[in-house]
Parts: C-alpha cells; sequence; structure tokens
C-alpha cells in the first residue's frame, strides 16, 4: 500500500551527546489514524518534531508523498501540509484564540494591518466546518483545557494540514471531552486527514487508531494493525520488561501519622486548578502511593509539600508542626526528605561535584564544619561512603555530576535523601529513565526505609512501580482525591484505571479514610 | 581520566590537566581570547596611528622597557585584584551586579573622610579605613541584592543606575564636606600622614597594598573553597534551584555574597586612597569595576587565578599609557579590546566549540538507555 | 521654598525642559519595550546612543548636513544593536554580559574614536557639526502657555511623539505586533506557528537600535551642539528599568519617561533654590528605580488577587 509520509533510518543526537532516535524507519499510510506508543523517553516526541520540521535529523531521510523532504523550520512542515497539536500548548496566554489560530499566517487588510474581524470570522467559520466549538474573542488565559486543545487542532486545519500530529492529546482531558475528541478526530480521518496519535496509553490507542507502531528506547520496534494484535503484545514491546517486578515485601505494620495535609489548592499561572481541597495523613512505616495519569496535580501537591508552591488553602503539619508554605529549609529541617522527580533541573546541581551534591543538605553540621571551615576530609569520607552504599559508580566523588549516566545521576539523589536526617521522604518518580539494576536497588532501599519506620509518600507514572512498592493507594484525578485503597494488593489494575480515567469516584466518606480519624 | 586522578602531586595534576579535555579546552579559549584581543589591538593601531610600528612597540614592549613601568604594572594590579575578586563572587554565584563599582569609589570616599578627619596611629588609621570603607561598601553592594529578592529588579540595571546615584553622592560628600578650598582643582583636604600606608620600594608608588591584595586573593579563595559559605555560593551558582531544594536560603546567600563582594570594592577603594595619593583627586569615577568583569572572567570566577588576569590587565593598560603617552593613540582604545575579550568569552558557542564537536562525534556511538533517557525527552 | 516649587510647576519655561528631558529617554525605553516584548534583553542601549552620538556628529561634520548625520547616528545605533543580535541569538552568548562588554567598548571605544579623529577626548567642539532644526509649530506656537512648552522643540522631540505612535503601531495593530508578543511570551509557541523567534528579535533589535541612535543624535544634535564623553549619561540602563514601569506598552512609556524627565529638569531648577546639584543630578535615576518599585508591588498585589479569583470561580476543569 502507499505511504504518505516516511522516515527512513533516521537518527537524532542532541547537543549533549544524547541519542534520542537511532536508525527509526516509520511509515504511515494517507487516510489513517497511527498511534505511536512507548514509554516517556522513548523517542516519539523527539521523532515527531524531526517530522514537523522543528528538528533537524543527524542523519537519514524523511519522504513525504514518496519524495525526499528537509525541513528547516516547522514553516516548511506546515507548508508541505502537516500540522502538530503539541502536549505543551503552543498558545500564547495574552492573546485571543482567533489571534492564536492565525499566528503566523495572519490575515491583512488592504492596507496591510493586522485584520483582528477577519481572524475573528476565520475562527468562527473553521470552528463551524470541523465543529469544534471554539469562542474566538476570548483570551487563551481565560478559557478551558479543552476549548484551548480544539484551537490546537483548528489551528492545524487553518494552516491546510492533511497530516496532523497529536502529542498525547487526552492526557489533560476529562473522559467526556475524549470521547468528543475522538468522535471528533474519525470525523477528521473521514474528511480525507491523516492523523498520528501518540499516547501511552492503550486503551485509546486500540479505541481509535488503525494502526500502531511501538518505540523503545529511541528505536522502532514494530508496527501492527490495531486488529491484528493484542494488548499485551503491545504492552511488551513498549516496556521490554515485565511490567510487575517482584520484591521480597514483608506487610507493612504503619504507625502514627507522621504528615497531616489538609485541604491543599493550587492554581496555576493559565489559571486552571492543579490541585483542589487534597487532604490525606501519612503514617509512619507505611509506603503511600499516589497514582493518576500525568498531569493530574501530583507533580503540584508535591511542589506544595515539599516548599516550591504555595497553597491557597488548607494546611500541612508535621508532627503537629505547622510546615503550611514553609521554605524547602524549614522542610528539610523539620525532617522531610524529598526525592525531585526531575534530577536533571533540580534534583542535583549538574556542574558541581558527586560529593558536593551528596551533602548540598547537611554540609552545615557540625561533623562537616568547624567555625564556619569544611572539614574536607569528613566531607570525603561522608560522600565516598554513601557512593560506595548507594553504588554510585563513578572514578571518584570529586568528578561533577554532570558526567555520570541517568542511572548514577538518580543514585546521587537517592543516596542523599536516604541518608538525611528524615523520618518522612516524599519519593517523586524514582527510577524515572533509569537502568533496570539501579531500579531493582531503589526499591529494595525504599521498602527498608518503610521497614525501618520511616513515612513515604510515593508519586510514580510508573503504575506498575506504585503497585509493587505501595502499602495503601490515593488516586488524583483533576486535581483531587478520587478514591482511597487502604490495601494495595487488593487493587486491579483495571478498577484503578477506571478511578484515574475519571470515570468513577469513590463517595465521600470512603476517600476520608486516608486521614485516618 | 580515571587513571590520572590517581596521581598525586603537582606532576599529576598537571598530567591531569593537560588529559582532562573538558578543563583544557575551555581555558585554551581564554587564553585564545587574551592574545587575540592583543592582536586586534595591534590592528587597530596600524589604522590609527601615524607611526604605528613605534606604537605597537609601546604598547606590547613598554611595559618591560622601562623599570618604572614594571612598578606601575604592580601598582594597577591592585584595584584590579580586589574588584576582580569582587565579581568571581558575584560570578560565582551567577549573577551579574556591576555595584563594587559603587562600593570601590564610596570606599574610596569614606577612606577619604577618615585619612582627613581621624588622628589615630600609623598602621591602626589605614586599616580603620579600610574596615569602614569595606563595610559601606558591602552595605551598598546589598542594595541590588535586596531590589532582586524582593522585586525581582534585573541586578544589572538596578546597580548600574545605583552606580550614577553613588557617583553623585560622593562627590557631594567630597565637595560639601571634605573639600581643600585652597585648590583651584577639585581635591580633599590632604590625608594625614599616618593614613598613609609604606611603601614597599623605595623612590616608587608600589605600597603594601600590594601585598594587602595578595592576602585577599588567599584569603578569597579560602572563602570560596573551603568555607560553608563558598560553598553555599558555588551551590547556588550551580543551579539556584537545586541549592533551594537542598535546603539553602538563596535569598541569604544571594544577600551575603553581594555583602563580600561590596566589602572587598570597598577595601580596594580605601587602598586605593591610603597608596596612591596624598588626597581624593579623582575628577571622575575610574570605574574599576568593568575591569573587574574581564578580570574575573580571564580568571574563569577562580580567585587563584585573579593575579594572572589582573597582571594582563594592568600589561594592557600600562601598555596603552605608554603608548598614548608618546604617541597619537588614545589610551581608551584598550576597552575596545576589553570589550572584545568579553564578548568573546560570554559565547557559549565560541568557548564550548571543541566539546560540542566532541559530543557529537561520539554520541551516535554509544546507545546506553541511560544517556536516552538523561536527555530529558 | 514650596511657593518657589509651585512656581516652577507653573512655569511655561520648566515644562519645556521636561519635555526636552524627556524625549530621548523616551525613545530609548520605547527601544527596551519592543525588544523585551520579543523576549531579549537589550542592555546595549546605552552603548547605540554613544555611538549614534558620536557618529551623528562626525557625518554631519564632514557632510555639512545634520540630515546625513542623523541617519548615520542611527545606523551606527542599528550596527550596535545587531552584534548584541549576533552574539546573544547566533553565539548564544549571555544577552546580559554582552550588553555590558558592548557598553564598555562603546564608553573607551567612541573616546578613542573622538581623539583619532580630533585630537580632543572630551569634547567635539573642534568639529563644524551640524544640529537638527528646531521647529515652530503653526497655530500651536500661538496658544498662551502651551505654545511656549510644545512649539519651538527640536525636530527629534516631534519624532519621538510620532516614534511613540509608531512603537504602538507596531505591536498592536501589525502582523509583526503579534508575533513579538508570542515570541516573547511563548517562544515554542512562535516557533510552531513557523515563527523564527530570532528573525523576531532581529527586527526588535534593529527597531531598538534605531531609536536608540534617534536619542542619541539628539543629545549630540540637539540637546546639545556637540559630543561629549559619557553623553548618554545611564539614559540606556534607566530605560531599562522604565520598560517596566512603562508595562511593556508605547503609551506606557510616556509615563515611565516623564518620571526621569520630571526630575531630571527638576535638577536645573531645584539648584537655584541652593540645594546641592550633585544630589539632584542622582535625584533622576533613583526615582526611577523607587517608580519600578512601587509598579512591581502594584502588579504582584493584582496578580495574587487574579488567581485567588480563578480558583474561588473554579474556572479551567
Amino acid at each position: 500500500m502507499d505511504t504518505i509520509l516516511e522516515a527512513v533510518d533516521l537518527c537524532k543526537v542532541y547537543g549533549n551527546g544524547t541519542a534520542a532516535n537511532r536508525h527509526v524507519d516509520f511509515a504511515v499510510r494517507p487516510g489513517e489514524i497511527h498511534g505511536l506508543v512507548g514509554e516517556n523517553g522513548a523517542g516519539k516526541s523527539t521523532l515527531m518534531k524531526i517530522v514537523y520540521g522543528e528538528e533537524s535529523p543527524s542523519s537519514g531521510t524523511l519522504l513525504l508523498d514518496g519524495r525526499p523532504v528537509r525541513f528547516g523550520s516547522s514553516r516548511d512542515a506546515i507548508a508541505a501540509g502537516i500540522g502538530m497539536v503539541h502536549q505543551h500548548f503552543m498558545l500564547v496566554p495574552s492573546l485571543s484564540l482567533a489571534e492564536n489560530l492565525v499566528l503566523g499566517s495572519e490575515p491583512r487588510k488592504k492596507s496591510g494591518m493586522y485584520d483582528l474581524e477577519e481572524a475573528v470570522r476565520i475562527t468562527q467559520s473553521l470552528s463551524d466546518k470541523y465543529n469544534l466549538k471554539v469562542t474566538p474573542r476570548a483570551r487563551v488565559v481565560d478559557v478551558s483545557v479543552s476549548m484551548r486543545q480544539k484551537l490546537e487542532i483548528l489551528k492545524t486545519l487553518y494552516r491546510g494540514a492533511r497530516i496532523l500530529i497529536l502529542d498525547e492529546p487526552t492526557a489533560v482531558l476529562t473522559p467526556q471531552e475524549t470521547d468528543e475528541l475522538f468522535v471528533e478526530l474519525k470525523d477528521l480521518r473521514d474528511k480525507g486527514h491523516t492523523i498520528i496519535f501518540i499516547s501511552h496509553k492503550l486503551g485509546e490507542v486500540f479505541e481509535l487508531c488503525d494502526r500502531v507502531t511501538v518505540m523503545r528506547d529511541g528505536a522502532m520496534i514494530a508496527t501492527h494493525d490495531s486488529g491484528d494484535v493484542d494488548r499485551q503484545t503491545i504492552s511488551n514491546e513498549m516496556v521490554g520488561r515485565e511490567v510487575r517486578l517482584t520484591v521480597d515485601k514483608k506487610a507493612a505494620s504503619p504507625g502514627a501519622s507522621a504528615l497531616d495535609v489538609r485541604d491543599l489548592s493550587y492554581v496555576d499561572d493559565f489559571g486552571i486548578t492543579m490541585v483542589d481541597r487534597v487532604s490525606f495523613s501519612l503514617r509512619e512505616g507505611e509506603v503511600l502511593g499516589v497514582v493518576g495519569v500525568d498531569g493530574n496535580g501530583q507533580s503540584e501537591l508535591v511542589r506544595i509539600l515539599t516548599g516550591s508552591a504555595a497553597t491557597l488553602t488548607g494546611s500541612v503539619r508535621k508532627r503537629g508542626t505547622d510546615i503550611t508554605n514553609a521554605t524547602p529549609r524549614r522542610i528539610r529541617r523539620a525532617g522531610i526528605a524529598h526525592v525531585a522527580e526531575d534530577r536533571m533541573t533540580v534534583g542535583t546541581a549538574l556542574p558541581a561535584s558527586i560529593a558536593d551534591n551528596l551533602l548540598a543538605d547537611r554540609y552545615s553540621a557540625p561533623e562537616y564544619t568547624g567555625g564556619g571551615f569544611l572539614r574536607r576530609s569528613a566531607m570525603a569520607a561522608a560522600a565516598g561512603d554513601i557512593v560506595k552504599r548507594f553504588d554510585i559508580r563513578c572514578s571518584s566523588p570529586g568528578q561533577p555530576v554532570a558526567s555520570l549516566s541517568g542511572g548514577n545521576m538518580q543514585k546521587v539523589v537517592i543516596g542523599r535523601e536516604f541518608t538525611a536526617a528524615a523520618d518522612v521522604l516524599i519519593v517523586s518518580q524514582p527510577t524515572r529513565g533509569v537502568d533496570i539494576g539501579a531500579i531493582e536497588f531503589i526499591h529494595r532501599t525504599i521498602l527498608s526505609m518503610r521497614d525501618a519506620g520511616k513515612a513515604i509518600l510515593l508519586v510514580s507514572s510508573d503504575l506498575g512501580e506504585v503497585l509493587t512498592l505501595s502499602d495503601s493507594l490515593v488516586v488524583m484525578h483533576s486535581g483531587r482525591i478520587v478514591a482511597y485503597f487502604p490495601d494495595a494488593s487488593a487493587v486491579t489494575d483495571k478498577e484503578l484505571g477506571l478511578f484515574m480515567l475519571g470515570v468513577k469516584r469513590q463517595d465521600e466518606t470512603e476517600i476520608r479514610k486516608v486521614l485516618h480519624g | 581520566m580515571d587513571k590520572h586522578l590517581k596521581k598525586r602531586g603537582l606532576a599529576g595534576k598537571m598530567a591531569m590537566f593537560f588529559t582532562d579535555r573538558d578543563a583544557l579546552e575551555p581555558a585554551l579559549v581564554t587564553l585564545f581570547a587574551a592574545l587575540f584581543s592583543l592582536l586586534a589591538g595591534v590592528g587597530l593601531i596600524f589604522l590609527v596611528s601615524k607611526e604605528p610600528s613605534q606604537s605597537v612597540r609601546n604598547f606590547l614592549l613598554g611595559p618591560f622597557l622601562r623599570t618604572y613601568n614594571i612598578y606601575y604594572m604592580m601598582i594597577a594590579m591592585v584595584p584590579l585584584t580586589f574588584t576582580g575578586l569582587a565579581l568571581c563572587i558575584i560570578y560565582q554565584s551567577k549573577h551579574m551586579s556591576l555595584i563594587v563599582d559603587s562600593s570601590f569609589y564610596i570606599g574610596a570616599v569614606v577612606a577619604t573622610a577618615i585619612g582627613v578627619n581621624l588622628s589615630l596611629p600609623a598602621g591602626v588609621h589605614p586599616l580603620v579605613a579600610m574596615l569602614a570603607a569595606g563595610t559601606v561598601g558591602g552595605l551598598i553592594g546589598l542594595l541590588p541584592a535586596i531590589l532582586k529578592i524582593r522585586w525581582r529588579a534585573n541586578e544589572l540595571v538596578s546597580s548600574l543606575m545605583l552606580n550614577y546615584v553613588f557617583y553623585f553622592v560622593g562627590s557631594f560628600v567630597i565637595l560639601y564636606f571634605l573639600r581643600d578650598r585652597n585648590q583651584t582643582i577639585l581635591s580633599s583636604l590632604p590625608f594625614k600622614q599616618t593614613f598613609l600606608l609604606p611603601r614597599l620600594v623605595p623612590n616608587t608608588q608600589l605600597h603594601a597594598g600590594f601585598i594587602i591584595a595578595a592576602a585577599f586573593v588567599v584569603l578569597v579563595s579560602i572563602f570560596l573553597y573551603r568555607t560553608k559559605w563558598g560553598f553555599e555560593i558555588r551551590l547556588i551558582g550551580a543551579n539556584q534551584k537545586f541549592a533551594a531544594y537542598a535546603g539553602l536560603s538563596v535569598p541569604t546567600v544571594i544577600l551575603y555574597s553581594h555583602f563580600v563582594s561590596g566589602f572587598l570594592g570597598g577595601v580596594g577603594g580605601a587602598i586605593e586612597m591610603a597608596g596612591l595619593y596624598k588626597a581624593f583627586i579623582w575628577q571622575m569615577n575610574p570605574s574599576y569595576a568593568w575591569d573587574g568583569v574581564i578580570v574575573a572572567m580571564l580568571a574563569r570566577k577562580n580567585p587563584k587565578f585573579v593575579p594572572l588576569s589582573a597582571f594582563f590587565l594592568a600589561y594592557m593598560r600600562v601598555g596603552a599609557d605608554f603608548m598614548s603617552r608618546r604617541g597619537d593613540v588614545a589610551f581608551e582604545f584598550i576597552t575596545l579590546l576589553q570589550g572584545m575579550i568579553i564578548l568573546i568569552l560570554a559565547s557559549d558557542k565560541i568557548v564550548n566549540y571543541f566539546k560540542a564537536r566532541r559530543l557529537k562525534r561520539t554520541a551516535l556511538a554509544t546507545s546506553s538507555k541511560s544517556a536516552v533517557a538523561a536527555g530529558g525527552l | 521654598m514650596l511657593d518657589f516649587i509651585a512656581g516652577v510647576f507653573g512655569s511655561s519655561n520648566y515644562w519645556f525642559i521636561v519635555v526636552r528631558s524627556t524625549a530621548p529617554i523616551l525613545l530609548v525605553t520605547l527601544g527596551a519595550v519592543i525588544t523585551e516584548q520579543a523576549g531579549i534583553k537589550n542592555m546595549a542601549l546605552e552603548g547605540s546612543m554613544l555611538w549614534a552620538a558620536l557618529v551623528g556628529v562626525l557625518a554631519s561634520a564632514a557632510t555639512g548636513s545634520a540630515w546625513i548625520g542623523l541617519l548615520a547616528g542611527m545606523a551606527a545605533g542599528v550596527a550596535i544593536a545587531l552584534v548584541l543580535g549576533i552574539f546573544a541569538l547566533k553565539l548564544d552568548a549571555n544577552a546580559v554580559l554582552v550588553g555590558v562588554a558592548l557598553n564598555l567598548l562603546s564608553t573607551g571605544g567612541t573616546v578613542f574614536t573622538l581623539f583619532s579623529i580630533t585630537g580632543d577626548k572630551g569634547i567635539s567642539s573642534s568639529l563644524a557639526s551640524k544640529t537638527l532644526p528646531v521647529i515652530r509649530i503653526p497655530f500651536l506656537a500661538d496658544v498662551p502657555w502651551l505654545g511656549k512648552v510644545l512649539s519651538g522643540q527640536n525636530f527629534i522631540i516631534y519624532v519621538s511623539i510620532v516614534a511613540v505612535i509608531v512603537v504602538h503601531v507596531i505591536l498592536n495593530k501589525m502582523t509583526i505586533g503579534r508575533r513579538i508578543r508570542a515570541t516573547g511570551e511563548n517562544v515554542d509557541a512562535a516557533r510552531a506557528a513557523g515563527i523564527d523567534p530570532n528573525r523576531i528579535k532581529f527586527f526588535t533589535l534593529v527597531v531598538s537600535g534605531m531609536l536608540a541612535g534617534l536619542a542619541g543624535c539628539f543629545l549630540s544634535m540637539g540637546y546639545t551642539s556637540n559630543f561629549t564623553s559619557g553623553i548618554s549619561a545611564g539614559r540606556g540602563y534607566v530605560a531599562n528599568a522604565a520598560q517596566v514601569v512603562a508595562g511593556g506598552t508605547a503609551v506606557g512609556s510616556i509615563f515611565a519617561a516623564l518620571i526621569f524627565g520630571i526630575t531630571d529638569a527638576m535638577a536645573t531648577f531645584l539648584q537655584n533654590v541652593g540645594l546641592p546639584p550633585e544630589l539632584i543630578q542622582a535625584l533622576p535615576y533613583a526615582v526611577t528605580i523607587v517608580g519600578f518599585i512601587v509598579v512591581t508591588l502594584i502588579r504582584d498585589k493584582r496578580e495574587a488577587a487574579r488567581k485567588l479569583r480563578l480558583f474561588s470561580r473554579g474556572a479551567g476543569r
């Protein structure tokens, strides 16, 4: 069968030396909805950025309608009939929807000036034609997320896109909005458009796509007709290892409440309520897992708890000490350690040495500082000790963290936080982008901390990980806790999925059990 | 590089330096920037001078042709060392404030007030002046930091405007409280004899400030690399978000790093007065802070290398001064060269040119999962 | 004293000077506004002004035409802005540091150039440079008081009013204005829409260079009739603070520049009351900083209130 878009032996290496796409072959047929699946960091986004001209390939060819093309910028890709809806919306908040729609190819008056009225008219008529409802004159800051997404799709259509790339479009939508979107997308396909649908939610892919391609570690794994393949196959191809990990896990014996969180709320810069009156209690000797589709307020909740964002309402108390909207410094002093979700920008200081990174939270303690002077031998010894205990592979603790591999970098973060003088651990994405050996080590360490009586809040987008490690679970959807499971082992993936996707919600009394009286 | 780390002693360190390309290449680029600026200077001289070869000779060799020029270089190194050290601290914390200019200038004014008005024993007198000038300089240094922390004002913009404010305030103080009305040109009353720093070499102007500056190089090195405050400053410079996350009070660190930096500027101003002059006779602000930017950048923010880069800048200044006195090229031409140095060293693409090329070559070959993840796709 | 100040504020003479002092700062502030809107900080405005002031004088003396001087001066202003663009946008240099380098290079470089040509370091008075004409506006000139303030000003003063309109039109009425805002507010969105952010940034740099060039030429060919070393006196830096006070709009720039202009003009008058001129000279810079603080305070309050409102309304989801 003919192809409309084809990538042949495509490679992409970033300036920092990361190989994001390795020898990728990928073909899309005209008039199909083609799913592109893979874990975070599998290289889907990079591939699509190349197709859309935002990145240029390091080597390899891109064929459009059978002819080789080379896009210098997204402008070329747009001209060739390719449109993209990014995961993070590419909108200008202070401009109106109509102004955003026409951005880059604006209507002009005869005088050459910007024609706002024409922009509004165009937006309205496109909105009517494709049945994607938007209010052209409203500013982007003032409209809902799903309307912003509709606007993004309209933007590509306005630019004459024949091929639409949608990067995880459902991540921010409610189930009803998702259903609505699928109807609209199928309608677009029937009108002759080709759609590439990037996702890591298999259910959606099977529901919507004609064919599906799997990527892993920057390489192409396989392409299937979605009718001829089952979820297990795709899932295995995506992760390349068993999802459920086996760990030796004793039964938990939770003690008193160590962290009491009540009624937290957070509104982001776009005016979206990301955390909506969240309450729970975290007990010592338990791992409380927080699950949810990425972008449902988990990150923001952690940011509030760890002092990098302020809550609008409610309170946080650690064993009675009020730490609501306290600085990270005070929160750490109160005995809370935190594995940050992003080790590159927050969890480490890349240019600084491994030793400096390991001791950054405790250098001022008397064993490392006397009269203001650093006790460098004590520091070196302590750092060397952590390096050994946490098996950080390096030539010396004086080496900059930037030179470490992802797994070892994460061990630096874990090594610091798990040796901190803290009895509450807030652990975010502890194994994201980490090799399998390190994952097992980190998992074992988390459980041994629990057995030592620490209270652990675990947030991870790796569902298998949360289910493996947690004693009890809360599910977040749209910024709210929608379910609480006191026994994590008694929950099935299926049931969890319903809560995560917002299909089901426990009643208030069930949820309130997480407050433990 | 792993093998070399085990080697001990200076030879081992040297060997490591020359094999560690991440350290070697930027150092070479720095050297290149310095040499390039001299070369550009030669070009400029040929462009404007009627006797270019004579002027080039005076510019490049002049500093070594006369013994007194060698002393001039050493004298010129003193203020450059102080502002250079001050800006090393600011740059280590990844800030941009140029308020050191005010700290230096007001430091000189404060020292003048003390040098003119107080009667103290020799030795104590300049010391008191240095401490007072340093304290005032440090307090001035705090202002852009406060404006940044409290109202997110860009510290460079606010410091540049404050520099005008303090320049006018400083001249006001000199004119209204310290002026010698018997002089036709603007001058303060003469300093007390006890205020003056001793000369290191008789019949030259080389003063004890040179030793004090050397001592401060050591002190600031220790401060930055051996104390917990230096640790904090370097940490917020390495990654401010990380520092806050690790529990540092970032505002506090910004505040005292600016104070220390301003303190150094103030001390530098006081030493300049006590070492070189008999009265305050600056008709305008000598603006050593701008030279300090280059000193700090050439030293790659490391106080250890400040004497070296201060020497290079002093060499340029004395050479340019010598040349301008004996020819038709204005002294100010060195600011063109200085600007060029900053432009080159500020350009990541130039400084990291070799590194980027190396990475590109090796990256396609490597294919570990962790490398992919590290890119944060 | 109070009577004196009241007298000053009522006098057309004072307001004439206010207008004169405001115009150059207004022009550079517009330049800072337009680049900041595109998301690039032009710290080299000071350098642009200095070179424009010098080149304007040199070119007018060489050709005998103030107009050619003005064009050459503006070209010099643009050249400096472009150098900033090349280093910051093409060579990944820190834009602020590039600005520092260019200002240093300009402060000394203009003196060096002046000396190489005239043999004088301080002032260009040995050159027969021209000044830009003073314009008498018919009818307006005859209006009592107002005529004395607004008519009979230098050509550039009127250009600065036009510049406000031009920048306003660029930002709000022209296609490129939306693209500038997109580039500054969400550079990824701009790129995704096929806009080349660097081209937009270069465009704004060129405009800011022209505006700073106009301001520089005014200083040496209108405000005074010579180039003197350091003639821009930090106005390029003030513009970067005034830009914040202006709230990123062309019209706001008028108010921001007036804060500086009013205090700057006051300096001339307050000296007559016996206040020390040095302290008064420091005033415009100090007042600009205070203006900055006040505006930031107000904005922070508003933003906090907006968020709380959004939450209680339950906007979004």
